[in-house]
């Protein structure tokens, strides 16, 4: 109501002029206007005083400032109540209270209570919400329905071939007996037959089911099935939720539930077996003792160290009383006797001492070994390991001590072996000697130098490292029965030849990729007769012929990889021995042969002919490379001119080297220049997109690679990979696909005028109930 | 690749010809050891008992047939064919209508090495990981390529024909035998394919087969050309052309034939009849016919390789070696590019739609003498003028597999469909053969040797019929030689006894799958991979459109977490915790990459790792 009045009164101001204004500011305020009893003198001082204060609040923001009243009178406007200067809030209630309270209006008081705390509606969702809303719902249902789909739609995608239209496959066979029923032989061709069938005791009629087995087909229905298939599933969705539910309450913390529920509990037993006594008091008594017994039970387990009755009053007691005290403490230890665990006593400590005693032994074969690789030569190494071996193995029968002779036919079989081993040891020793001696015959081959040596060696030492922990693991086990020192030397002599194995056929590789160029160099020596010597033969032969080769092998080791050209042109092959010679030449003695040749070398001395390729290669190679660019400009950095040489360095500088491309395939081939130029043309016939599922081009490429055209492949085979991926019948309608084609689903949920349902405007009663649920 | 064999057409055309039924080297044999192995076990191919007797017996009277032309018994293999299945035949019973039982359940086994002939997937590159939808479709491709290859290796079954060959007893050296032996001992209808041509007016002669091995043409260098059914001596033409002839060559069929003549290249029908002069193609000296693509290979004496499509006329490369004058050209069957020699030691390999040879190798330091490729395109055998007959695997290496050194340098040479080799060497014929099909044959041995009345001027084997024929100064030459040719044709692709119909309908099938010339490569099977460098372009120029990658890694963004968990400042620590694991794997791959460049820096580049290797340091 101020406030109202405030604004009248400004409003009141703006319209009228200054002068007026003044007047009318004690005009609101309602001056009694019984002041005329006043002196007139007064009157004027008191105008006086109200135009100073009019002025001077005129500067002040507020100017409107509610009067005070500052002396009693008698008539009180109802207008003009304010509470300014009692610092209360006043409140509407108080101004309806009368001076007594009534009770008649404590009732109205009440609905204005009620009036004012009662929440304010909530704004109706426009339109567009609503619709929003709506469709959002739809979608949802929509989508549910559709999924239903996916399988189908994948299967059809990844079917070779599609039928159209669609056509529900007859799933019902027709019996045997049903089609014989109606045949009957009536022609003399089908008596024939039939007489032949039944001569073969060939069964006419469906032999294949026998009654039994079609009962069982019959006994349960797609229905029924279905049904029971139902019914197991819910039954296992209700437990499965019963026991989220337990797990649940299981996890909650609070005391007090867990009381309540345990309090729950006793009280339904409690009333179960107040119904029990009521039905079968006989049975109700077995429970209650029962009952009792579990209670002694636990008593007397002592499970509960202070949590009894009587212990906490005993406890309680215990600060007084050294008897109680004592009591409870008797109490705890016999608690503790009773819980303490039994040790039991394993077995398996045995066997970890026994592995312990194993652990020297192969940690000694392992340091053996090392001191032997410290030797010079790897090759030696693997000798004088294998001796020292063999030597303890001989001594082996006089090491056995005394409790592992029962054992003994074992470890003969294992001597046996051993022994074989070692003649295979010999053996491969021999072929690693004859190896060894190979390669340091061959001229060009890289031989141990002293480096290498020791690579070699150590490599082998961390084989052997490896090697022997596996064994460890592997043979823990057979160890812990036989803790012999031999059982271990057997086994290392195992490990050993297997490794051995493995060397050896590392080694057989380069041999064979020698014999080419060993051939070759044979044929440099003229060695055209023994051509049908054997080739070990001949290794050896020219092992014989140069043992002084070895000295200055390892200086070549680069070289020795790439074939050398000029060796590889030059190099004669042995002659062909024919039957049958040219006439022409028949008649040549050795020497015109030699002249012959002499003839041709002369020949083509001129043209060396490696060389012209060489530089043919390399200026290939030259021209294929990448240019560098050079950004050097006369005068940068420097003085130019004519006859100024530009630093190296600076020149270096400004270089900007070209990335090296991909190494050239003919990097290796010292004959072949391969060209590097691409095939543009051909290029054009590839591939250039990845088509849509793969990701990469190997992936694209494999699905490719098999031709489908029909030279290549048999007729039905060429049939199969061109058959056509979707087949139509001239002449028919396709039709959308149904519930019913597919078969699995059921019809009514998946019918896609569900769907249009959904999506279509809802009815008002719809309406209403939707608005209702998203409201709330 | 590997064809898939269809005899079955073969034998229906044999029945309207009952007497070109012959054509089968091996049926010779057959008949041959027909009465001596009667009563015999099939078992290992018998050894001739008193070798010296034999031959002089022979010498004296020429009534003692020989039994040292044996085959290979098909018995052996087919009783293995049929112990496979009974020893996979499984104990269950399996019931049928009647009881019976079947001996030998389910499916025929497959032989799996056959099966593996016909699998073309190259599996040895590891594929980067795949989504499950392709990995749906590489599956599916494998399916089908085990299929088919086990459909492939099935009808492997109907190749019936099994080559011949000759076996010398008790370490008898079959270069002895003499054509004049093997023609005694063989049947009356192989032994008409021995025979000489005595045409020494018109000197020294080229010769070419037809692809089919029915039609024979040759030109003398006086200018005599020919061309007749070989098999029935029935003479087709027979003109002179007044002018040097330096090549002849079948086109496509027996009907078109191309001669290079003194000046041009001209073609003729089977009649004689000159059909074009083609006068951008002077002064060749060889022929050669590429028959998937149509293209007529000339190389002149200008030094240019020329190649002219015959379906349409049209030249269609004109290359130029720059090496000089050419005059020994090969084929490579296998992937139809043009070997060339040169007369500085190397051979060059050529395909229409580059420029420069795609790969020049050096062979010989001498001039090149001859060249050529075998069937599969893994062997090339180049004699030079040093003498030497060097065979080299084509197989990317270039590298000579073996080497012998000639008396005199083989002038000639030419693989077999078997991939026999011969040489022609002054006036002697020079044939080795390798152990099984497609094997390098060991230069050691001769398999055969003949001698003719003058100089080789020109060999080739006859396709499906065991026949070397050399062309000589003093005519032609009909060589038998056992085991050369492939026994089981294709009655589609090449069908020696097709009548005039089937050769007009097969020319409209090959020339509608007429293979481009741009095709030609180093690799055949270069059209099923994917073109890698356009792709890339295309994927970068994309990007570079579209401003962004559209196929990149999508940055990690971490899923809202409920009960409070879900925190501004959890989610930025679980981004940052993949964006640094993330990281952490780029360095340490690169650090790996460092490593390895370290390594191979450490080792000399280029050298070929060998066992050794590990020891040094």
């Amino acid at each position: 109501m101020q406030a109202t009045k405030m604004n009248v009164t400004q409003a009141m101001q703006d319209l009228l002029p200054l002068n007026q204004q003044e007047e009318l500011v004690d005009l609101p305020n309602n001056y009694p206007l019984s002041a005329s009893e006043d002196e007139r003198d007064s009157d004027g001082e008191r105008k006086h005083q109200k135009l100073l204060e009019a002025i001077v609040s005129l500067d002040e923001k507020n100017r409107w400032k509610l009067a005070e009243r500052t002396e009693a009178c008698l008539k009180i406007s109802e207008l003009n109540v304010s509470a300014e200067g009692s610092g209360e809030k006043l409140v509407l209630s108080d101004l309806l209270k009368p001076g007594r309270t009534s009770s008649s209006l404590a009732a109205m008081k009440k609905q204005l209570n009620r009036v004012k705390f009662r929440k304010t509606l909530v704004l109706p969702f426009n339109k567009k919400e609503i619709e929003q809303i709506y469709r959002e719902v739809a979608f949802n249902k929509a989508s549910q329905t559709l999924s239903k789909w996916d399988p189908i739609v994948l299967k059809n995608r990844q079917a070779e071939q599609l039928l159209f239209p669609l056509e529900k496959e007859q799933s019902a066979f027709v019996h045997n007996e049903l089609v014989f029923s109606g045949c009957k032989a009536r022609t003399p061709l089908e008596q024939e037959v039939f007489n032949l069938l039944h001569k073969n005791k060939q069964p006419v009629t469906d032999p294949l089911l026998d009654p039994m087995e079609k009962a069982s087909f019959k006994a349960m229905s797609l229905e029924e099935a279905k049904m029971h298939r139902a019914e197991l599933q819910r039954a296992r969705a209700l437990q499965s939720y019963y026991e989220a539910k337990a797990q649940r309450e299981k996890k909650i913390k609070s005391k007090k539930f867990h009381r309540f529920v345990k309090k729950k509990k006793a009280n339904k037993t409690l009333k179960d077996f107040d119904q029990l006594c009521k039905v079968n008091p006989t049975v109700a008594l077995d429970e209650l003792e029962k009952t009792e017994k579990t209670r002694m039970m636990e008593r007397m387990s002592l499970k509960h160290q202070n949590s009894g009755k009587w212990v906490r009053s005993k406890i309680n007691m215990a600060r007084y009383d050294l008897e109680a005290r004592q009591a409870v403490q008797k109490q705890l230890a016999k608690n503790k006797e009773l819980t303490e665990k039994l040790q039991v006593i394993s077995e398996s400590e045995d066997e970890e001492r026994g592995a312990k005693e194993e652990d020297p032994l192969v940690l000694d074969l392992v340091n053996e070994i090392q001191m032997c690789a410290d030797g010079p030569n790897p090759w030696m190494l693997r000798n004088c390991n294998s001796n020292t071996k063999k030597d303890e193995i001989q001594t082996f029968p006089v090491q056995v001590p005394e409790p592992v002779v029962q054992k003994f036919s074992k470890s003969e079989e294992d001597e046996r072996s051993a022994a074989e081993e070692e003649n295979f040891l010999e053996e491969f020793e021999e072929r690693q000697s004859f190896g060894k001696r190979f390669q340091l015959n061959q001229e060009t081959k890289p031989v141990g130098s002293q480096e290498t040596k020791d690579s070699s060696s150590q490599d082998i030492l961390y084989k052997l490292r490896a090697l022997n922990q596996k064994f460890n693991k592997e043979n823990h086990y057979s160890r812990k029965q036989t803790v012999s020192q031999a059982g271990t030397i057997l086994q290392g002599q195992r490990e050993e030849s297997a490794l051995e194995e493995e060397e050896f056929l590392l080694l057989q590789r380069p041999e064979r990729i020698q014999i080419l160029e060993e051939l070759e160099d044979l044929g440099k020596e003229g060695y055209f007769q023994n051509k049908e010597l054997p080739r070990p033969l001949l290794k050896w032969e020219q092992m014989k012929r140069n043992p002084n080769n070895q000295t200055d092998a390892p200086k070549e080791q680069k070289k020795e990889q790439m074939i050398d050209l000029q060796n590889f042109l030059t190099t004669k092959s042995p002659s062909v021995k024919s039957l049958a010679f040219p006439t022409a030449i028949e008649e040549l003695e050795d020497e015109e042969e030699r002249n012959l040749k002499q003839m041709i070398k002369e020949a083509f001395a001129g043209d060396d002919v490696i060389r012209d390729f060489l530089k043919e290669k390399k200026e290939a190679v030259e021209a294929n490379k990448p240019n560098d660019v050079d950004l050097k400009l006369p005068g940068w950095g420097k003085w130019g001119g004519v006859g100024l040489k530009l630093n190296a360095k600076k020149g270096h500088r400004f270089l900007i080297k070209a990335p090296e491309g991909p190494p050239r395939k003919d990097k290796n081939l010292p004959n072949v220049i391969i060209s590097e130029k691409r095939n543009i043309c051909a290029a054009a016939h590839q591939v250039q997109v990845l088509p849509y599922p793969f990701t990469h081009y190997q992936q694209f490429e494999r699905t490719i690679q098999t031709p489908i055209g029909s030279s290549w492949n048999t007729q039905r085979a060429f049939q199969k990979l061109t058959t056509p991926k979707i087949v139509t019948k001239p002449g028919h309608i396709i039709k959308p696909i149904k519930a019913e084609d597919v078969g699995c689903l059921s019809s009514s949920r998946l019918d896609l005028s569900v769907i249009q349902s959904i999506t279509a405007q809802p009815t008002g009663n719809h309406k209403k109930q939707l608005k209702k649920t998203f409201v709330d | 690749m590997e064809t898939v064999p269809r005899p079955g057409r073969g034998p229906q055309s044999k029945k309207n010809k009952p007497q070109a039924k012959r054509k089968k080297p091996r049926r010779y044999w057959e008949e041959e050891t027909a009465p001596t192995a009667a009563g015999a076990s099939p078992g290992p191919p018998r050894k001739r008992k008193n070798l010296e007797l034999g031959r002089h017996r022979q010498k004296n009277s020429h009534s003692s047939k020989k039994s040292w032309l044996s085959k290979k018994s098909q018995f052996p293999r087919k009783s293995q064919e049929q112990k496979q299945p009974g020893g996979e035949k499984k104990p269950g019973p399996q019931r049928s209508l009647s009881g019976f039982q079947d001996p030998f359940p389910g499916p025929a086994p497959v032989p799996e090495e056959v099966a593996r002939k016909f699998c073309r997937i190259d599996r040895s590159k590891e594929l980067p990981h795949s989504l499950p939808k392709t990995r749906s479709k590489l599956e599916v491709a494998e399916r089908v390529e085990e299929e088919i290859s086990a459909k492939a290796a099935r009808s492997e079954l109907l190749l019936a024909e099994e080559p011949g060959f000759l076996e010398g007893e008790d370490g008898e050296d079959t270069a002895t035998i003499r054509q004049a032996d093997i023609v005694e001992a063989v049947d009356i209808a192989s032994a008409a394919k021995h025979f000489d041509l005595n045409l020494r007016q018109f000197g020294p002669y080229r010769l070419n087969y037809s692809r089919t091995g029915r039609h024979l043409a040759f030109g003398g260098r006086r200018g005599h050309v020919a061309a007749l059914d070989w098999v029935t001596k029935k003479l087709m033409c027979e003109i002179n052309v007044m002018e040097a002839v330096r090549d002849i060559r079948f086109l496509h069929s027996e009907a078109l034939l191309a001669v290079a003549q003194n000046r041009w290249l001209r073609i003729y029908d089977n009649q004689g009849i000159e059909l074009h002069c083609i006068r951008r193609c002077d002064r060749v000296t060889r022929l050669e016919f590429l028959p998937f693509h149509f293209l007529l290979a000339t190389a002149s004496e200008t030094g240019f390789l020329t190649y002219l499509d015959v379906s349409v006329g049209k030249i269609v490369a004109a290359l130029n070696a720059r090496a000089g004058r050419l005059n020994v050209m090969a084929q490579n069957p296998y992937n139809a590019v043009i070997h060339l020699g040169h007369s500085n030691g190397t051979v060059s390999l050529w395909s229409p739609s580059v420029q420069e040879p795609l790969v020049k190798i050096l062979c010989h330091r001498g001039g090149l003498q001859a060249v050529a490729v075998d069937s599969t395109g893994t062997y090339m055998a180049t004699s030079g003028l040093d003498h030497q007959l060097k065979i080299f695997d084509l197989r990317g290496t270039f590298r000579p597999l073996s080497a012998r050194t000639l008396p005199q340098g083989a002038g000639h040479l030419a693989f077999s469909q078997r991939g026999l080799l011969a040489a022609g060497m002054g006036d002697v014929v020079n044939i080795w053969v390798g152990r099984g099909k497609a094997s390098l044959p060991p230069l050691e041995q001769p398999y055969l040797t003949h001698r003719l009345a003058g100089p080789v001027h020109s060999l080739q084997f006859c396709p499906f019929e065991d026949v070397l024929g050399v062309g000589h100064s003093g005519g032609i030459t009909s060589m038998l030689v056992p085991g050369a040719a492939e026994p089981n044709f294709d009655g589609l692709e090449s069908n020696p006894y097709r009548s005039r119909k089937q050769r007009q309908e097969w020319e409209v099938k090959a020339l509608l799958e007429k293979v481009p010339a741009e095709l030609i490569c180093l690799n055949p099977r270069a059209l099923a991979e994917v073109d890698v460098i356009s792709l890339e372009q295309r994927k970068k120029e994309r990007t570079e459109r579209l401003g962004f990658d559209p196929e990149a890694k999508v940055p990690f963004q971490p899923k809202p977490k409920r009960k409070g968990r879900g925190s501004t400042a959890s989610l930025v620590k679980r981004k940052k915790k993949v964006l640094d694991q993330e990281h952490r794997d780029k360095v340490r791959q690169s650090l790996e990459q460092q490593q390895q460049q370290q390594q191979q820096q450490a080792k000399p580049a280029g050298v070929r790792l060998s066992a050794l290797d590990r020891f040094v340091r």
